[in-house]
């Protein structure tokens, strides 16, 4: 089911049951929190694992999903699922323009591209009437989920966000292990010779790119409700550089390195808060210790140590 | 007061003298990018720290020392550029056999670090750096009040921009580095030191971007991200010119502050993004960049 091995499987169990335990052992808001940077974080995996291309620009995706949730909650008072939802639309058709110029080059060119187009849509959202600009769209209601679960309560709220990170998490794991999938895989080991095979690797990269920035508007898009705020620190690059890390740490390619490296990334942050800018300091350190040493990230050497496919 | 094109003369020179020292800014910085990225084949994404940095020394040897802005000119980018040599040799040599997105990530580690560390110790208000004396005032060109130091700025930035041209085109050194860009090891074969010229391509670079930073202190305030806000920019910039020459990264730099000055004065709202704009339709007429070689 949904193309999951037999280590991958029992791995999905265990991720399922922490899913259930944890609100009752940690504050639930944080692991929302978690929940939304670990699908955050897989999202971005399904390019730079998967096809190859590393984007430096899914901030801006995760953003405009936060904003389109957070404004329809406040303005339309939708549902809080189609909120969420529609912050997937919003990555999506942001993602198909902007996947569209930047598949245009790849490697290096690539993450400056899409660096360089999130940055443009860093300064729409501040000059931008909707966004709210420097204030943001703030105190956004939760709202109610199918019309009468009340979600202002955490526990609803957490129910919410693991199911829509579960649902977010095993479609990404099926793409990957499609037909679709393994041809992406092909452009990202050999691009020239997917080609002369007869598959139009743009479109695999697009549509590849557009499914990647439509599950991390669906990320953005929980945020802003279980925070009730949209901000441009979540369209900021410093936040596209925050999914990297993550996806880094935690093992680029890996089914649950993702959800891994969101779980040290966001606890790091929630520990070291007091100290200021000393987060930022050990985000570069580690950083730069993963690169030079630690390549396949926790995920990664794990599975290569036991020889599992994580 | 003389209108073109419906704006006062001298607002529409002003702006466009404000576009141009931003352009020189891009210029210099996409310059030292383009050279590591000629024979690193990395993408330094730490090249705004150092930019920083460079504005941080000429600072620190004010106020410490009481060494002022001359000689730091000359100092700064010394000193900044031997520590990239330092962190070229200890770090990034590292990773020249893998894939080039690693050097991206390390070199973007390093400018969280550095960053980071400069914001606890100095905070992110910033300090003032003032214009040395000479350079001091303003001259009237007669249609517009051009203040020296503004001008000063773009004809150093000229001057450096020429010499890296000549160093690099015209030099025996320039000539092997050119060689070792296109066929490495065969340069090595010829006995050239391909490593240390690889280290003191680096440093050059970085060096440049330390001079661009001590030009920039008397313009914006000292402060720890202001490397962050020319870089991204700086990225866009290099996508447009491409990477492939150095007069292209010149005139790519330069134009593209000059555009984005006239668009402060026709449409000031589409300012910060124009430069993004540009590369958009470059990326749609011709993909490689306007002097740049398919890669």
């Amino acid at each position: 089911m949904f193309g999951l091995d037999r280590d991958q499987a029992i791995g999905t169990l265990l991720l399922i049951a922490l899913l259930i335990i944890a609100p009752f052992i940690l504050y639930p808001v944080f692991v929302m929190q978690l929940l939304c940077a670990a699908l955050f974080a897989c999202a971005f995996n399904l390019m730079i694992g998967y096809v190859g291309l590393l984007s430096f620009g899914h901030a801006a995706f995760f953003g405009m999903g936060c904003y389109v949730a957070a404004w329809t909650m406040k303005h339309w008072h939708i549902d809080a699922l189609a909120a969420i939802l529609m912050g997937g639309v919003a990555g999506a058709a942001l993602g198909l323009p902007l996947g569209w110029l930047a598949i245009r080059r790849s490697g290096i060119y690539f993450a400056m591209i899409t660096l360089a187009l999130a940055q443009m849509v860093y300064f729409f959202c501040v000059e931008a009437p909707f966004t709210g600009g420097e204030d943001g769209i703030q105190q956004v209601p939760r709202g109610h989920l199918f019309g009468f679960i009340n979600l202002n309560n955490d526990m609803a709220m957490y129910w919410l966000v693991a199911a829509v990170f579960l649902a977010g998490f095993l479609l990404i794991h099926r793409i990957v292990h499609s037909p679709f999938g393994q041809v992406l895989k092909s452009i990202r080991e050999n691009e020239p010779r997917a080609t002369s095979l007869g598959y139009r690797t743009d479109d695999y990269k697009l549509i590849a790119f557009v499914l990647s920035t439509c599950l991390a508007g669906v990320a953005g898009g929980a945020k802003a409700l279980v925070f009730g705020i949209a901000t441009l620190t979540d369209v900021h690059y410093s936040t596209s550089g925050e999914v990297v890390l993550t996806t880094l740490l935690g093992g680029l390619g890996t089914v649950f390195g993702p959800v891994v490296g969101a779980a040290v990334v966001v606890s790091m942050e929630n520990y070291l808060a007091r100290f200021g800018d000393w987060v930022t300091v050990t985000q570069g350190a580690v950083f730069m210790v993963c690169v030079l040493a630690f390549r396949r990230g926790i995920v990664g050497e794990i599975a290569a140590r036991l020889k599992l496919s994580l | 007061m003389f209108m073109i094109l419906g704006v006062p003369g001298p607002l529409l020179f002003g702006q466009v003298l404000l576009g141009l020292i931003n352009g020189a800014f891009y210029a210099m910085l996409s310059l030292g990018l383009a050279v590591i990225f000629g024979m690193l084949n990395i993408i330094n994404f730490a090249h705004g720290s150092f930019f920083m940095m460079g504005a941080f020394v000429s600072w620190m040897l004010l106020n410490y020392l009481g060494i002022g802005y001359f000689p730091s000119l000359i100092l700064a980018p010394i000193i900044v550029g031997a520590i990239g040599i330092l962190l070229e040799k200890t770090l990034i040599s590292r990773l020249y056999k893998l894939d080039h997105l690693y050097g991206l990530l390390l070199t973007f580690g390093m400018s969280l670090v550095v960053n980071g560390l400069f914001r606890n110790y100095y905070g992110s208000s910033g300090m003032p750096y003032d214009i040395p004396g000479v350079l001091n005032g303003a001259q009237n060109l007669g249609f517009m009040y051009m203040p020296i130091y503004r001008g000063w700025v773009v004809v150093a930035a000229l001057v450096v921009c020429l010499a890296t041209w000549i160093a690099i085109e015209k030099t025996s050194l320039g000539a092997r580095l050119r060689a070792a860009t296109e066929n490495a090891p065969m340069v090595q074969a010829f006995g050239v030191n391909v490593p240390r010229l690889v280290t003191l391509t680096f440093g050059g670079g970085v060096a440049l971007a330390a001079f661009a930073g001590v030009l920039a202190a008397p313009i914006y305030s000292v402060n720890p991200n202001m490397g962050d806000n020319f870089i991204n920019t700086v990225f866009a910039v290099v996508v447009i010119g491409g990477m492939g020459s150095i007069i292209g990264s010149v005139i790519t730099g330069f134009g593209l502050g000059v555009i984005e000055g006239l668009t402060k004065v026709f449409y000031p709202q589409a300012s910060a993004t124009v430069v993004f704009l540009v590369m958009v339709i470059v990326l749609l007429a011709r993909p490689r960049g306007l002097f740049g070689r398919m890669v």
